[in-house]
């Protein structure tokens, strides 16, 4: 089952419809590291609300989507995390540490805009077409 | 009782199809959805270590009952080439395929029984169950 990732001005949102495969999940980690660079987007935000069960091969994959996200410049912010899939998390003692989650989308698109800005770069607006960052 | 589910596990789809079908046997058991998450994520880390490692194998899942407990049972087992070392399979993180190291000790710390036979060259069983608290 391919997760469809949508486009919002400078974030991409992937939102899993489903129980997803290992190979579903490891396609939409290509699938997010190459559009990050396509579409030049600042940030992503994927929404795990309808997961039945986040494993080990699950928390990996998003763990690897935020960190190769970041080295291509955006940030990520993990979204849904059901409250039964965060306890059998704990209990298998999978954590999601460095990686930003939050509760619901809409705090997710407050999260990356106040992370955007903080980069001194307001999310409104296209990054520079070219050159490197200037932090 | 007498329910029982063999299923083969062969392809990623039918990691899936293990955690989701144990999930509803759990439901059927009067676990609760944290517990069933928790039964289900054992499972799709234990099926998981059948497609790493064996590459092919089976998973049976059935009712058990105890006095007046009631469980879910679930045997994996595969005619893989065995498992070397099991002490250090069970250690967490320690893992001879890039994995997170969560399979084995994981499934272990989300069940109530966990028993893993191994031989090389012929193959592994794992035997775990979990036990519906008193109300």
């Amino acid at each position: 089952m391919e997760v469809p990732i949508l486009r919002q001005g400078q974030y991409l949102i992937a939102s899993i419809q489903s129980a997803l495969t290992d190979a579903d999940l490891s396609h939409l980690r290509e699938a997010l590291i190459a559009q990050v660079g396509r579409s030049r987007c600042r940030g992503v935000i994927v929404d795990v609300t309808a997961l039945d069960v986040m494993d080990s091969f699950a928390v990996r994959t998003l763990r690897d989507i935020a960190h190769m996200a970041r080295l291509r410049g955006a940030e990520t912010v993990i979204v849904g995390i059901q409250p039964d899939v965060a306890f059998a998390m704990v209990q298998l003692g999978l954590t999601l540490k460095g990686v930003a989650t939050v509760l619901d989308l809409e705090e997710g698109l407050a999260f990356l805009d106040g992370r955007t800005k903080d980069r001194g770069l307001d999310p409104k607006h296209k990054r520079p077409p070219s050159g490197p960052f200037r932090g | 009782m007498g329910e029982e589910l063999r299923l083969t596990i062969a392809a990623d789809v039918d990691v899936v199809e293990a955690r989701q079908q144990g999930r509803a046997l759990a439901a059927v058991a009067g676990f609760s959805s944290g517990e069933q998450t928790v039964i289900a994520a054992a499972i799709s880390e234990i099926a998981r270590n059948i497609l790493m490692y064996a590459k092919k194998g089976e998973i049976t899942l059935s009712l058990v009952q105890n006095g007046d407990r009631q469980g879910v049972s679930i045997v994996a087992s595969d005619q893989g080439p065995g498992i070397p070392d099991i002490d250090r399979a069970m250690q967490y993180g320690y893992s001879t395929s890039h994995g997170v190291g969560a399979g084995l000790p994981g499934a272990k710390r989300l069940m109530d029984e966990f028993d893993l036979r191994s031989t090389v060259g012929q193959g592994t069983t794992v035997t775990m169950k979990k036990w519906r608290r008193a109300n």
